[in-house]
């Protein structure tokens, strides 16, 4: 039930497209995002890949306003009527839970935001089961495992019910169990109407979950394609080493 | 060598009348135990209320001045109690500023006296605590939407293991000082005597049966906030783990 509202929400307002214009980014005289341009629109997923350096955490971060464009803009779609509480959320490689049980981290989010305190075990059981995490709700979170904790960081992200989820290579520590773990959930998470956008370095993730590719290479766009096309044949020389598995220039 | 037996007989003697004035409980023993208890117990309640949200307010808010806050509170951390009783004897005594309230040679006096000697030791501690603490959760916490205050509030509650540290560290300062609280308490029988200025008191007058008392009990005391200090950690790591 709850899903089917995410659903008539994003039918009712977007705040996609994530329009992009002139992006730059330069911190101690270092150019770490290089005149990026892009629209993302609201399909299920979209994947940054590129070599470690090509600005793919930046990109995510300045998206969650964590980082200040230097020039240019990046500007969501906010045209959308005043939102009951958070529609952006953000999951970090490592997450840092709080010292308490897994429930009271859920908990926690929820009291950040203004949501009315009659919906909280609602949306805490719904987050807790979609994560398979319902078992181990009063256990400390500090004590799960490290495919458990980042479970409970998407559950985190999750509880708030927002429109997009940025994940910053959320498998980048896990193993292969873990990580299929955590694919499933973000697709399971797309296909109901949550607008997934991630970095990663698993080509065969990004195969698996992307509807379009973003590569990004020393801070420039090099190719913004749908996964398809961009797997099958990617347009630049740069993205075809890329995938061959070559080291690319400046590397 | 006969001057040393001598000397042991008498320590001998006063260490065996000074553990029959705790086993008795000798009731002047126990007004200074309940007076010092009292009056540190009070001090740190309250340094605790200012120094814990200062010191974390001094870690996560920038403004202009801060640096020199924190470089004042680092340096108070080590005042000297009778300087620390002077300044508030200056201010409490008649002529001083808060002279018309007449708190000179009251425990209430002594206590702000403590206040003053340890809000800062807490705050600074509480500082650091906190500091530390932010470098691994600053990011995620205003990922997740959360404001400076409630941050305060969060990161206060993650570290209060390591917290309490701080705060029986204060505790410890206030209980043993002697300069302070001689200063602006003075000493009065059955109205500021506490166990440090008593022991002063006693061995000056030859009384050490008295004094021995006390000393024991001050050291049980310490020892008894050292393993509590202890076994705080011993959570903290075990939680924290």
């Amino acid at each position: 039930m709850l899903h089917t509202n995410i659903i008539t929400n994003m039918n009712e307002a977007n705040i996609l497209p994530l329009q992009i214009k002139n992006l730059r980014i330069t911190k101690n005289g270092n150019t770490l995002i290089n005149d990026i341009t892009l629209h993302i629109e609201s399909n299920e997923a979209t994947v940054i890949i590129g070599p470690n350096g090509a600005g793919k955490s930046l990109l995510l971060r300045t998206a969650h306003g964590l980082e200040i464009p230097s020039q240019g803009t990046l500007s969501w779609n906010t045209h959308i009527p005043k939102p009951q509480h958070s529609w952006r959320a953000y999951i970090f490689q490592k997450p840092v839970l709080l010292r308490r049980s897994v429930r009271a981290n859920l908990e926690y989010v929820l009291s950040l935001h203004n949501i009315n305190k009659a919906n909280y075990a609602s949306l805490i059981n719904s987050a807790l089961e979609h994560t398979g995490l319902s078992q181990l709700a009063d256990r400390n979170a500090r004590v799960l495992s490290g495919g458990e904790q980042q479970r409970l960081n998407i559950a985190r992200a999750w509880v708030l019910q927002p429109k997009v989820i940025l994940l910053d290579e959320p498998t980048a520590e896990l193993d292969p169990n873990g990580t299929a773990a955590i694919e499933r959930l973000i697709k399971a998470i797309a296909q109901q109407g949550t607008k997934i956008i991630m970095s990663t370095h698993d080509l065969g993730q990004a195969h698996r979950l992307a509807n379009d590719i973003v590569f990004l290479h020393q801070g420039k766009l090099i190719e913004h394609t749908p996964a398809d096309s961009f797997f099958e044949q990617p347009q630049s020389k740069t993205a075809q080493d890329f995938i061959a598995g070559k080291l690319l220039n400046g590397d | 060598m006969t001057l040393l037996v001598l000397a042991l007989n008498d320590f001998s003697h006063a260490f065996s009348k000074a553990l029959q004035l705790i086993f008795q409980l000798d009731p002047a023993l126990l007004e200074i135990i309940g007076l010092s208890l009292r009056v540190s117990l009070t001090a740190v309640l309250i340094a605790s209320l200012i120094g814990l949200p200062l010191g974390a307010a001094l870690a996560l808010y920038k403004f202009y001045g801060r640096g020199l806050i924190v470089a004042l509170l680092n340096a108070f951390m080590g005042l000297p109690p009778v300087v620390v009783g002077l300044v508030v004897y200056l201010i409490l005594s008649r002529s001083g500023p808060l002279g018309v309230l007449g708190l000179l040679f009251t425990p209430t006096a002594m206590i702000i006296a403590q206040v003053c000697l340890i809000t800062p030791i807490i705050a600074a501690l509480t500082r650091q605590t906190i500091l530390d603490a932010n470098v691994e959760y600053h990011e995620q916490l205003r990922a997740l939407g959360a404001k400076t205050s409630r941050m305060m509030k969060t990161l206060l509650w993650e570290t209060r293991f390591s917290l309490m540290t701080g705060v029986f560290a204060g505790f410890g300062r206030a209980i043993a000082e002697v300069g302070a609280v001689l200063i602006v308490g003075g000493n009065i029988n059955h109205a500021t005597r506490v166990m440090t200025t008593a022991i002063a008191l006693e061995t000056r007058k030859g009384d050490i049966e008295l004094a021995l008392a006390l000393g024991i009990i001050l050291i049980a005391i310490s020892l008894i906030v050292t393993s509590i200090v202890m076994s705080a950690r011993h959570a903290a790591y075990q939680y924290h783990n």
